[in-house]
């Protein structure tokens, strides 16, 4: 009876060694990984920095303002002037009682008309 | 556990027959076990004794040990702890008030020489000089040839500089890792942001402190690792100082000016939109301050809050201010302007002849000197102090940078009866175009004091009351009648209501002795719209020269008024403002 008492425990005893061990590792590997994104996250953030102040660099509003030149032909930008303020008036309103959008024509239809 | 009787018969019995005591045998047997049952006890409580011990002697060594270790080991960073999204030792960004980026960090390399670790000093300075053209080849063998056993060669490289050095395979040449400052938008809004530069310096690492503008003034928090690089949100927009530098420098060329600044700034919170000073600098690569020549010459100089000029008549509005607030005269009081008028020594004459009497509206639409000087002579010089420094104008605007401790303003300190005449029309008395700015912008808004500011923030405190609203409103009514009909007709922008005072002052000569004939400052201090103020700009251009057929036109009303007109047309829009028709009075 005894005898069995004392193999139990040494038996628990070599269990839980086993088990702490095994927790030691995963704590390790735990910590490891954790460090791992750390400087995954600081590589990162490093590249949002470089890629946040590129874009700011080729935003600047000097390289857009040659860009508008250089372009000009095609895009035809100008500075917002006042007269480029509307209303809410000016906006083409859809009619209420047609249930369908109206056809794609009717614009140039009305331009030809007039 | 077979227990041995205290009256064994045999031994008893043998006693009997030899005549003894039996009894003497019981104690006997009593004894023993006494002796014995004694020892077992003392036994126990030695090894009870010895349990203690050694639990006691390992839980101090246990103790001990961990006691040394911790002392010995290097200190290490938590690595289990949750240490959040910023493991950021870097200097904070500073952004527009819309979040785009003013400044950046950005990673670069710095490269240094140890020749005592060089395989061919003379292959290693080759090459240098000819990656990098400033690098003279024969300094660069001496130096390394030299008894030299540490020496910088750049404090900043490019990728592609670091990959030509490293491509040299030198090993006497290594990279020191730094942070480099970077402002995008290069010379835009040069003069706020200041620049950085390197402070102490390692081979591993490299201090970067602000030099100037909010850069400086705020080094501190930019650097304190408890913001974790919390980013310095300022009140500038990009896109509107970006406009307002482009129109201001066409101007400027324009008018064939040396310098020009301008500031736009909203009325009631003192948020400065844009700032402006030309010539201005690029602070990626800030330039030496100039050992010769007059510093305010210096790109470096900042004329919007450095600056201290004689700003003219724009002072005009404050005599018209402080009288109609002292309820000495109405708009429409006429004041006697005969001139010239005599005080002393001195003669006080209109640039033209306005006739005999005029209201107080129209001294301040056709800006005459007289009439103003016979309001201020109403007020007393007293008064006229305690005004102007209620306006702020005698002591250094409190905007977030260095530089604006330089703007003190230069006032009489005897504010005689002469002063409180020229001072009624600005002339001496200087000040910053920031101090102009703040001052319109209090007169306008409704009469608050407005303190100017560069940092965004979420609520700005309403300043104690200068003027009461109606004085704001006729004060308004009268701007506006300077561009209406006055002497700044050029400054009307359609749609905005663009109410203003011109200014346009000799300047002196440095060497004292008077003013110049033929150089001014020209400023236009405007706010729009006007019957509901939302936006306060000042323009001032440094000698400008408007070259016409007839003659060369100076005055504010040719130079610095277009050049207002075209900057509200830019950025009116910008600002979101739609044009209105103007109510009627």
């Amino acid at each position: 009876m005894r005898l069995l008492l004392y193999f139990a425990i040494f038996g628990m005893v070599i269990a839980q060694g086993f088990w702490a061990y095994t927790e030691n590792y995963e704590t390790q590997k735990a910590l490891n990984d954790a460090q791992k994104l750390q400087s995954q996250i600081a590589e990162a953030r490093a590249r949002l920095g470089v890629l946040n102040a590129e874009w700011a660099y080729l935003n600047r509003p000097e390289r857009l303002h040659e860009l508008v030149d250089m372009n000009f032909d095609r895009l035809q930008l100008l500075p917002l002037r006042p007269e480029q303020f509307g209303t809410v008036g000016e906006v083409p309103v859809k009619d209420p009682q047609s249930s369908d959008l109206p056809p794609a024509l009717e614009l140039s239809e009305l331009e030809g008309s007039e | 556990m077979i227990r041995k009787p205290l009256r064994p018969l045999a031994l008893v019995l043998e006693a009997r027959s030899q005549g003894r005591n039996p009894a003497e045998i019981e104690r006997e047997n009593v004894r023993a076990r006494h002796e014995q049952a004694r020892d077992r006890s003392r036994l126990r409580a030695e090894s009870r004794l010895l349990v203690l011990i050694l639990a006691f002697l390992s839980l101090f060594v246990l103790v001990g040990v961990r006691m040394g270790t911790l002392s010995m080991s290097e200190p290490m960073e938590p690595q289990s702890a949750y240490t959040g999204p910023s493991i950021v030792a870097q200097r904070g960004n500073i952004l527009d008030r819309k979040g785009r980026i003013l400044a950046t960090n950005l990673d670069t390399y710095s490269l240094y020489a140890t020749p005592q670790d060089m395989v061919d000093p003379l292959m290693a300075a080759e090459g240098l000089a000819e990656i990098f053209p400033d690098l003279d080849q024969q300094d660069l063998t001496r130096w390394f040839t030299g008894e030299r056993k540490f020496l910088w060669v750049k404090k900043k490289l490019s990728p592609e500089q670091k990959q030509a050095v490293h491509d040299l395979g030198e090993p006497g040449l290594k990279f020191g890792p730094r942070e480099l400052r970077l402002y995008p938008n290069g010379r835009l809004a040069a003069h706020v942001l200041g620049g950085a530069s390197f402070g102490r310096e390692d081979v591993a690492a490299a201090e970067v402190v602000g030099v100037a503008g909010v850069e400086k003034t705020f080094d501190a928090f930019l650097r304190d690792p408890t913001y974790a690089g919390e980013a310095l949100e300022l009140t500038l927009d990009l896109t509107i100082q970006s406009a307002v530098e482009h129109v201001l420098r066409g101007g400027m060329t324009l008018m064939n000016a040396k310098g020009a600044a301008g500031i736009l700034m909203d009325v009631n919170t003192g948020e400065i939109v844009s700032l402006v000073s030309l010539p201005d600098f690029d602070p990626n690569d800030r330039p030496a301050p100039p050992t010769q020549g007059n510093p305010a010459d210096s790109p470096l100089f900042n004329r919007a809050v450095q600056g201290v000029y004689e700003l003219g008549s724009t002072f005009k509005i404050f005599a018209a201010a402080q009288a109609l607030e002292l309820g000495l005269v109405q708009p429409d009081t006429m004041i006697d302007i005969r001139g010239p008028l005599k005080w002393g020594k001195y003669r006080i004459t209109d640039f033209h002849n306005y006739g005999n009497e005029l209201s107080v509206h129209d001294i301040i639409k056709k800006s005459s000197n007289i009439g103003s000087a016979r309001l201020a002579l109403e007020i007393g010089a007293e008064r006229q102090r305690d005004f102007l420094t209620q306006l702020g104008f005698t002591e250094q605007t409190s905007v977030e940078m260095v530089e604006a401790s330089g703007g003190r303003p230069k006032f009489p300190a005897k504010w005689e009866d002469i002063s409180t005449i020229t001072i009624s029309y600005g002339h001496g008395i200087s000040a910053t175009p920031m101090h102009l700015a703040a001052a319109y912008a209090t007169l306008t808004n409704g009469g608050y004091k407005v303190t100017p500011t560069l940092v965004k923030q979420d609520y700005i405190e309403r300043g104690p009351r200068v003027i009461s609203p109606e004085t704001s409103r006729q004060l308004r009514e009268m701007l506006r009648d300077v561009v209406r009909e006055g002497t700044a007709t050029f400054g009307d922008v359609q749609g905005y209501a663009v109410g203003g005072k011109t200014g346009t002052a000799d300047k002196p000569i440095p060497t004292g002795g008077g003013y110049y004939e033929d150089r001014v400052i020209a400023t236009f201090a405007s706010v729009f719209p006007s019957h509901d103020p939302k936006y306060v700009l000042v323009v001032t251009l440094d000698e400008p020269e408007l070259a016409t057929e007839v003659e060369p036109k100076r005055t504010a009303g040719w130079t610095a008024v277009p050049v207002s007109a075209e900057i509200i047309t830019r950025i009116a829009p910008l600002l979101g403002l739609r044009p209105e028709i103007e109510p009627a009075r």
